[in-house]
């Protein structure tokens, strides 16, 4: 699985900021984990990978590994989609710390 | 054609953007770029996914993604794909991806000049309803009642008084290869009709509704219970209009309540029973319509 991956984060003059539309593809410099008040949490029990998670979660950050959902943290916003989604239960969302 | 959850690519192509949590446009952006695959071009009109999405530096289209002027999505599409044609490029797609507003309002000119030139190109129009990214303004696709910016709800007008343009059956009446709707609450529904298209030779229109949690009035995560509810109720339908016929990809028996819709919502919460009488009377008309000319 490929994605946009998060890069060194560069400081960019004037003179660095492309004139033309045009930069390259999937650059990333932030994360959006700072957004979240809570948290989807995966009970590996439960999660049976049928992959609705994985299909609704609008930033894309769930991805089925060894039929188990399992969440990327750094770009997860906390909506809580997947958990409302999940037929057997196994997402619970928690408070951030 | 068989796309589903499992047979879907793997890989992201819209990924970290700054959507708001909750987004049902960035999930429409997302599982399409995913049907459509890696050599895919996406056009943005100003919009909330242009705005979400091209950040300098944080560009978070893992595909070539362009941003257009507001009125020329349409017409951009047509100059990719003819530039491709030009340069003997024959495995690509050029796809756009604009909002209510851009379609209905400010882009429909363009895109009624793409379809006349049947331009080999998928037009998705994702219907949040109004125009969010400015702060909730109505477009021509707000529908009766609906309270914005611009519509705001007092003693004496209720909200957005004019109904909901039936651009489905605007763009149908160009008598277009393909067009359809669809709604992200019934992801394989949108997604079988996204794969069709693209298999499709003309120009191709996909409406799609991708409610804004933020514009709605909704818990962040009821977005897609929202957009499965607009069908289940009525005041949305699933159709496809193909070799000149239309054809309706879901006929619900009974419709659950529109109040109950309606009343979930922060920009309904002002309605009095007349107006939930009024939208539900129109629900019914267009049903019978519906029922009555299509299929």
């Amino acid at each position: 699985m490929t994605k946009p991956n998060v890069r060194e984060k560069k400081v960019f003059n004037f003179e660095d900021v492309p004139e033309h539309t045009s930069f390259e593809a999937g650059y990333l410099v932030s994360i959006n984990s700072g957004w979240r008040s809570i948290r989807p949490v995966v009970n590996a029990e439960k999660c049976i990978g049928c992959m609705q998670c994985y299909l609704y979660c609008p930033d894309g950050v769930i991805s089925i590994q060894e039929n188990k959902a399992v969440i990327d943290y750094d770009f997860c916003k906390g909506c809580g989609i997947c958990s409302k989604i999940c037929k057997p239960g196994a997402i619970g969302m928690e408070r951030e710390r | 054609m068989s796309v589903s959850a499992k047979t879907l690519d793997k890989n992201e192509y819209f990924y970290g953007h700054k959507a708001c949590a909750g987004c049902g446009g960035s999930l429409a952006v997302r599982n399409v770029l995913k049907v459509l695959g890696e050599h895919t071009v996406a056009v943005l009109p100003a919009g909330c996914m242009s705005a979400v999405g091209f950040n300098f530096p944080q560009l978070c289209f893992a595909n070539n993604a362009i941003i257009s002027t507001f009125a020329g999505t349409a017409s951009m599409m047509t100059g990719i794909e003819a530039g491709f044609r030009r340069r003997g490029i024959k495995d690509f797609t050029v796809v756009g991806f604009a909002g209510d507003g851009g379609t209905a309002d400010i882009g429909i000119q363009a895109l009624s000049g793409a379809i006349d030139r049947n331009d080999n190109i998928i037009y998705i129009c994702y219907d949040n309803e109004a125009y969010m990214n400015t702060g909730i303004q109505k477009s021509g696709l707000t529908p009766f009642g609906a309270k914005t910016t611009t519509t705001p709800a007092g003693q004496n007008i209720h909200g957005n008084i004019r109904p909901k343009k039936n651009m489905f059956e605007i763009v149908a009446a160009h008598d277009i290869p393909y067009a359809a709707t669809a709604t992200i609450g019934y992801m394989n529904d949108f997604l079988h009709k996204v794969e069709k298209a693209a298999h499709i030779q003309g120009t191709k229109y996909i409406h799609v509704i991708a409610p804004c949690p933020t514009g709605w009035g909704i818990p962040v995560s009821d977005t897609i219970d929202a957009a499965r509810e607009i069908v289940d109720c009525g005041l949305w339908y699933l159709a496809e209009y193909e070799n000149h016929k239309f054809k309706i990809s879901r006929d619900p028996k009974t419709f659950t309540s529109v109040e109950e819709y309606l009343r979930k919502q922060a920009r309904f919460k002002h309605l009095t029973d007349e107006d939930i009488k009024t939208i539900t009377d129109s629900r019914d008309k267009k049903w019978e319509f519906i029922r009555k000319n299509w299929n």
